[in-house]
């Protein structure tokens, strides 16, 4: 870790100010990525503006039904806060399926968003890599992929988004707000993180001088058919090789909505509105489950260790999606995938 | 493909800032300290204040060794800015007995043979009274589910579990 300089954002204009005054500037606010990362080089920055005392750790009702939630929010106090718990189980069965309590306490809602991919050679610094040094090459395409994308990846790039969280707010259909020196904007969950193409060192669509005051979750929350189905290399603590998130609601014997979404695949939480919306109006049955996991998975591609996911995940959608029509949803207690 | 390296990195040299003045209540004890902004939580324990019963093992949040209550919560020391917590209050394992007499957790993990080489156990212990304090664990699952932020390479695990039981029983906890 190299010398830095450390100052406290005042409020959220403040924090906008002095980041917009300092290009190599960083705002931390739990620190469990940013630290690691600054611990290992990958990060640099000459200043960190600490946000973490700014007024957004509320989580509310909204107007139209919905809830918004203060970026700062624990990660552990979003999973266990009693209108997230009731409203949307999909969002507290996520969180608490990533991480450990430790973190979990640590880490800001807002920076679970933005926390970096877990990609063996984006950490190492003695190797090529798009994302941290743009044109320098991507080591993980001959090298060790077992944890890398199977879907969106590019010749640049097939790191994955390593969160949970996000991939229970991409079925949610979250809004992120934002506030920059323009003023404030929000953006749709969808739109917020990006695919690597050919300019893998841009996670996310927020631009550098802006900040993630909070997010909105419309009021549908489908807390009776959910589910969050993790599979990983080892039963806690670890990442995703490959996780399924979904909602849906039924109308008597046929489904009347229905949205799922992987995780550990690609570059950014995965939906395919195509597979979506076959199963509207479809009993939900294993071979509709099939047929939708096939359209999702058509243009898979796996690499030299990673190939075993693309079944892995045709699987998990067809189990994930079961266990949410049944009303059984993944317990992150017992691992047994039922 | 071209191979870069750490020294062909541009580096940039950052004059030394200067030290941020931090207070901290640690173990009930205030603590006023001059620390550099990158001094950890864990650094500032053992280096600045000798209390070397909290561990460093990874230093990269992926072990649980350096688990201390943070105002009451569970956190991984190692990934934690000392400036950032001016205020705070910290308890460590040196800070969990009451005038000589063990707590609960502590006996309960001689009782239970929890620990071989001990490396994590500080960890183990603060971050079991954390899992208490938060009374989120009803089974025996549970507790090894929200004890996984904590490794032990001696396998202790059975024991550890049951050590936490046994601590929870006493406390009025559930299993």
């Amino acid at each position: 870790m190299i010398n830095f300089e450390y100052a406290r954002a005042k409020d959220i204009a403040d924090a906008v100010s002095r980041i917009a005054a300092d290009p190599g500037a960083k705002f931390i606010a739990g620190g469990t990525n940013l630290i690691d990362l600054m611990k290992a080089d990958v990060e640099q920055p000459p200043r960190l503006i600490d946000i973490s005392r700014l007024p957004l750790k509320s989580i509310e009702d909204t107007a139209d039904g919905g809830v918004r939630i203060g970026a700062l929010v624990p990660n552990t106090d979003l999973a266990y806060h009693p209108l997230i718990e009731k409203r949307y189980p999909v969002l507290s069965s996520a969180i608490l399926a990533g991480a450990s309590q430790q973190l979990r306490n640590m880490a800001s809602t807002g920076g679970n968003l933005l926390q970096r991919t877990r990609c063996y050679y984006f950490y190492d610094v003695a190797t090529p890599c798009n994302k941290r040094e743009p044109g320098s090459g991507c080591s993980a395409l001959g090298g060790l992929n077992r944890m890398h994308a199977i879907l969106g990846a590019s010749d640049a790039c097939i790191a994955t988004h390593p969160s949970d969280m996000c991939v229970a707010l991409a079925v949610l259909e979250a809004k992120v707000h934002v506030s920059g020196p323009a003023g404030e904007r929000s953006i749709a969950f969808a739109d917020f993180h990006r695919l690597p193409g050919d300019t893998p060192q841009r996670d996310t669509n927020l631009n550098r001088d802006e900040i993630v005051t909070a997010l909105e979750l419309p009021a549908r929350g489908f807390a009776a058919h959910y589910t969050y189905l993790k599979v990983r290399d080892r039963l806690s603590y670890a990442f995703a090789l490959v996780s399924v998130a979904v909602v849906l609601e039924l109308d008597g014997d046929r489904i009347r909505e229905v949205r799922f979404a992987l995780g550990g695949v690609a570059h950014k939480p995965w939906r395919n509105s195509a597979a979506e919306a076959g199963l509207r109006g479809q009993a939900p049955n294993p071979e509709n489950f099939k047929h939708a996991a096939e359209l999702v998975l058509r243009d898979a591609r796996g690499h030299e260790h990673n190939a075993f996911k693309i079944e892995l995940a045709r699987r998990a959608i067809v189990r994930a999606l079961g266990q949410a029509a049944r009303g059984t949803p993944q317990s992150q207690s017992s691992k047994k995938i039922r | 493909m071209a191979r870069t390296s750490r020294a062909a990195r541009p580096s940039r040299t950052i004059p030394v800032p200067e030290k941020i003045s931090v207070r901290l209540v640690v173990n009930g004890v205030e603590a006023k300290l001059d620390v550099a902004p990158w001094t950890t939580l864990l650094d500032l324990l053992r280096d600045h204040l000798d209390l070397t019963g909290t561990k460093k093992g990874c230093d990269h949040g992926q072990c649980g060794a350096c688990t201390v209550l943070l105002d009451g919560r569970r956190i991984n020391s190692c990934l934690t800015l000392a400036v950032m917590k001016d205020g705070a209050e910290v308890t460590t394992i040196e800070g969990l007995a009451t005038n000589g007499a063990l707590s609960p957790l502590q006996q309960a993990f001689i009782d239970h043979d929890a620990f071989q080489c001990g490396y994590c156990t500080p960890g183990q212990i603060c971050s079991a009274a954390g899992l208490i304090a938060e009374g989120k664990a009803q089974t025996a699952e549970d507790i090894r589910e929200l004890m996984s932020g904590n490794i032990c390479r001696c396998g202790a695990y059975p024991n550890i579990v049951a050590a936490i039981q046994q601590a929870m029983q006493a406390s009025g906890g559930k299993p």
